[in-house]
């Protein structure tokens, strides 16, 4: 999952369930108290989600954050704060299915009398006009996630006559069934099932984008989406509790998000207890303000998620590997952490992989005393043989981030460093809004480039196939997430490998990823800088701050009574 | 040459201006005497030379002074303070330990005003920064007055459908708003992989032609209006109609009884031209689209600054404090130019 934009970075990335279990829950504040029901939870974020607003179409953790406490899938992640965070359960579906047919062939049950907020049953047949719908209105992940059902190569040629009934998603009212078929096993099926993609939409629904959430199943419903003005959300009254673990009741009567204030007065709305949680990053200057005057208000969790700048490999001078790698030697990535907020913050890094990350395996060969696994220090005498060795000397780059503060000092810092190894380099700042599909197309011809990923879900192929697989390249694309446009036939073939293998032998697969992982890392398609911690502040009232790795802060779980 | 002089036009100077001592001066030493006894506006344009001085020793201060390289991040850097190793970027002191803060205002050689969020020497990069500044503002003021002195003299004394054309063709430039204009022509230019090609050479996008260029153009047709008026006016002059009765060409018309007549507007504009064009260079900056990183202006640092408001209100203030001063400087010293150069307007407001 790509953030939604820089100044929304630091709250964007993804999980770190297993890190919080083997910190023993590092958070720096676990729940507290659990309060009571009832009340408005006000939220504040600078601007609205960018993009459609619909559910099949929104890609980004501020409206998945809304989407999982008014809509539902056949699975859910479990509602709660930790590592049980990431595990799969059942929600629209009485139980989770074991696969058939080596993985191919997937049979759900539905639970009965579910309702939808305005009232209509929900039916076996609506899972399968949803995942039509998924392809007629071009969702992003139509390609990538549910590529494999049967039946959606046609739907993605011709997305209007798209129709899964027959073969693909096949249901059965009379007794509450779907099956899904599909075309090859899919070890992450279930997890896909779990986001917002997938979540399970009334026959009323149009066949195109809408402006606001159509009604969904879950405790809340959606009662007003001003792009401009802040989002309203309002208790479903046909909601009735069928799994506490997938979707408990929430806790607050209604849930407002408002939008509009720069993050320096959301801070202050939040001190003086006229807001209860700011979406986007606490400003640096104000850490220490936070540390000091409200450190009972701070929440911090280790993210499963990246910073880094990315390399073009087809593009001098970074299509010469020993110039790749000399960059890497040299970037001191304790002053990166410094730039983000300090090491409270983040920590360094050097390969692909978060820490604790299924298929993790500490690897860090761009460091002074390389071995431990662990980044040290910068080899800067190492670095400058190897520009002298590349013979890339002297070639310009432009430096390519947005014009956040932090991420654009990242981008000075590399304009610093590229400079003093001899390049010449040049910053190009461009608006969050832009840079990020600017970078992926590659008709810009963009050098190096500043990203971040977090996990769309806990699985290795997450982070490698879609950040460095050869299908991820899409020449010319705005969206092509394989920024340093590396496709190698061999490291693909491994990945396939490790996809097959994972659903008959995760373990040994997660064997594969690791190898995986060292090999791309040597290849130095990025510089891997850091992977971030994600910082909450919460007001005065809030109760029961849960942080799930998948979902991050569980709005509707904290009280405000 | 002929000059056009105020007591030709029959205005009544006072007794001071027509003493017998002005018989035989030139305007120009007439303009240049009004002007030295002006001390508002000699203050000003010293505290205007002492700024441009002080910006372009950038280069001293930075490497004899405060022995520091204001382009280079120094972010894990350290220095000595009172006999004391300190880094340059401090880890909060608060009870969780958030947060990273740049050392503050030392009042000594060494990181003067502070350092930025990339640990660089603040006051470094306010002397370098007004460098690019004024490089910009001076020549994109000298570009902008140039040009339209240029046209104003074609459109003027030629009129009819030269004067349409190149009147029309400011009109459109004037259309458009100042800054979308040069927020619009930068995006492009700085977006473009190979910044901009002008045939014979090509400028990069982080060079500072770029935002000089773009700036001169957009101000083109403010000064070129009043100008324009004036050759209208003086094209119907007696001392130009004697020019032309005594065989004179256009190219001599112009440029010998016409142009330094408009000289002395062009030279009031001047300064107010610089200070406009130094604000519009900050502004432009600011948002990221005038002078490029690691380059640094005024309006860059005061961007860095931005970040910082909070914890170290230098980064910002400082830059700030030289637009005022400058700012400042130019109009209290154009206002005076005015004065001594248009006694007329004096005249009248008394």
């Amino acid at each position: 999952m790509r953030p939604r934009s820089l100044f929304q970075l630091l709250a964007l990335f993804g999980v770190a369930a297993l890190v919080l279990s083997a910190c023993g829950g590092s958070s720096k504040k676990k729940s507290s108290a659990a309060g009571g029901s009832g009340g408005t939870l006000t939220t504040l974020a600078q601007a609205a989600a960018p993009g459609s607003p619909d559910p099949q179409i929104n890609y980004t953790l501020q409206e998945w954050q809304m989407l999982i406490m008014t809509h539902d899938g056949l699975t859910a992640f479990k509602k709660a704060g930790g590592l049980a965070g990431t595990q799969v359960v059942p929600d629209l579906a009485t139980t989770i299915p074991n696969p058939t047919e080596g993985g191919k062939t997937y049979v759900f049950t539905l639970r009965k009398g579910i309702k939808f907020s305005d009232g209509t049953t929900l039916k076996a047949s609506d899972v399968t006009r949803t995942f039509e719908r998924n392809f007629a209105v071009h969702g992003p992940t139509a390609g990538t996630f549910y590529k494999t059902i049967v039946g959606a190569a046609a739907c993605l040629k011709t997305p209007a006559t798209c129709d899964l009934s027959k073969n693909g998603v096949i249901a059965d009212d009379a007794n509450n069934t779907v099956t899904f078929h599909l075309t090859s096993g899919d070890p992450e099926f279930l997890q896909k099932l779990a986001v917002p993609f997938a979540s399970i939409l009334p026959p009323s629904t149009p066949m195109k984008a809408v402006q606001i959430p159509p009604p969904g199943t879950g405790p809340y419903k959606f009662v007003e989406y001003n792009l401009h003005k802040g989002i309203k959300l309002v208790r479903n009254p046909f909601f009735k509790v069928w799994s506490k673990d997938a979707q408990p009741a929430g806790k607050p009567d209604v849930i407002i998000q408002k939008f509009g204030l720069g993050p320096e007065a959301e801070v202050t709305q939040v001190e003086n207890g006229q807001a209860d949680w700011m979406f986007d990053p606490v400003p640096a200057d104000r850490l220490n303000e936070l540390s000091n005057k409200f450190p009972d208000q701070v929440h911090i969790n280790p993210l499963t998620a990246d910073y880094y700048m990315a390399f073009n490999v087809r593009v001098p001078p970074f299509n010469n590997l020993d110039a790749r790698r000399a960059v890497n030697y040299a970037t001191d990535r304790n002053a990166l952490v410094k730039i983000y907020g300090g090491p409270k913050l983040a920590v360094p890094s050097c390969q692909i992989l978060p820490p604790n990350f299924p298929g993790y395996k500490p690897y860090c060969p761009y460091t002074k005393n390389p071995g431990s696994g662990k980044w040290t220090a910068p080899d800067l005498a190492k670095a400058k043989q190897l520009i002298a060795a590349s013979g890339t000397k002297g070639a310009s780059v432009k430096v390519n981030t947005d014009t956040t503060d932090t991420n654009k000092a990242f981008g000075l810092y590399f304009v610093g460093l590229l400079n003093s190894l001899g390049y010449k380099a040049s910053l190009q700042a461009l608006s969050p809004d832009l840079q990020y599909a600017y970078c992926q197309n590659s008709k810009n011809k963009v050098q190096f480039c500043w990203s971040a990923w977090s996990q769309d879900y806990p699985a290795a192929s997450d982070f490698i196939n879609i950040l460095f697989g050869c299908s991820s390249f899409v020449p010319n694309s705005d969206a092509s997430p394989n920024l340093s446009e590396y496709c190698n036939k061999s490291v693909q073939a491994q990945i396939d490998q490790a996809l097959k293998q994972a659903i008959t032998d995760p373990t040994g697969a997660n064997v594969k990823w690791a190898a995986i992982d060292k090999e791309i890392t040597d290849q130095a398609g990025w510089v891997e800088m850091f992977n971030p911690k994600q910082l909450d502040f919460t007001g005065k009232r809030v109760k029961g701050y849960q942080f799930s790795p998948q979902w991050y802060f569980l709005l509707d779980l904290a009280s405000v009574k | 040459m002929a000059v056009f002089e105020p007591e030709a036009e029959g205005i009544v100077l006072d007794a001071e201006e027509t003493g017998g001592d002005i018989v035989g001066r030139s305007p120009w030493a007439l303009a240049g005497r009004r002007l030295l006894r002006n001390r508002i506006s000699l203050a000003a344009l010293t505290l205007f030379l002492l700024i441009v001085v002080v910006s372009f020793g950038a280069p001293i201060y930075a490497h004899d002074i405060a022995h520091t390289d204001p382009f280079a991040s120094n972010v894990t850097g350290t220095i000595k303070l009172n006999g004391k190793t300190v880094d340059v970027i401090q880890q909060g002191t608060g009870k969780l330990g958030l947060g990273e803060t740049p050392i503050g205002p030392t009042w000594s050689s060494q990181y003067f005003l502070g350092a930025d969020n990339q640990g660089r020497d603040v006051a470094a990069r306010v002397l370098y920064g007004g460098r690019s500044s004024l490089i910009i503002g001076l020549s994109s003021a000298a570009l902008a007055c140039l040009l339209a002195l240029l046209f104003a003299l074609v459109a003027g004394f030629f009129g009819g459908f030269t004067d349409t054309i190149i009147s029309r063709l400011m009109d459109l430039v004037w259309a458009f708003p100042v800054y979308l204009l040069a927020i619009s022509l930068a995006t492009v230019l700085l977006t473009s992989a190979h910044g901009l090609n002008l045939g014979l050479f090509t400028l990069s996008a982080s060079s500072l032609w770029i935002p000089l260029l773009i700036i001169g153009l957009i101000y083109v047709p403010y000064v070129y209006r009043p100008i324009r008026g004036q050759v209208l006016s003086l094209r119907e002059k007696e001392f130009v109609e004697a020019a032309i009765a005594q065989g004179a060409g256009s190219f001599r018309l112009i440029f010998r009884e016409i142009l330094p007549n408009v000289l002395s507007t062009v030279i009031v504009l001047l300064p107010l031209m610089i200070a406009t064009t130094i604000l519009t260079e900050s502004a432009l900056s600011y948002l990221s689209i005038g002078v490029q990183a690691p380059q640094a202006s005024w309006g860059t640092i005061i961007q860095d600054g931005q970040a910082l408001l909070y914890t170290r209100p230098w980064v910002a203030i400082g830059p700030g404090i030289m637009i005022l001063l400058t700012v400042l400087a130019l109009n209290v010293f154009g206002d005076g130019l005015r004065d001594a150069l248009d006694p007329r307007s004096k005249v009248r407001s008394r």
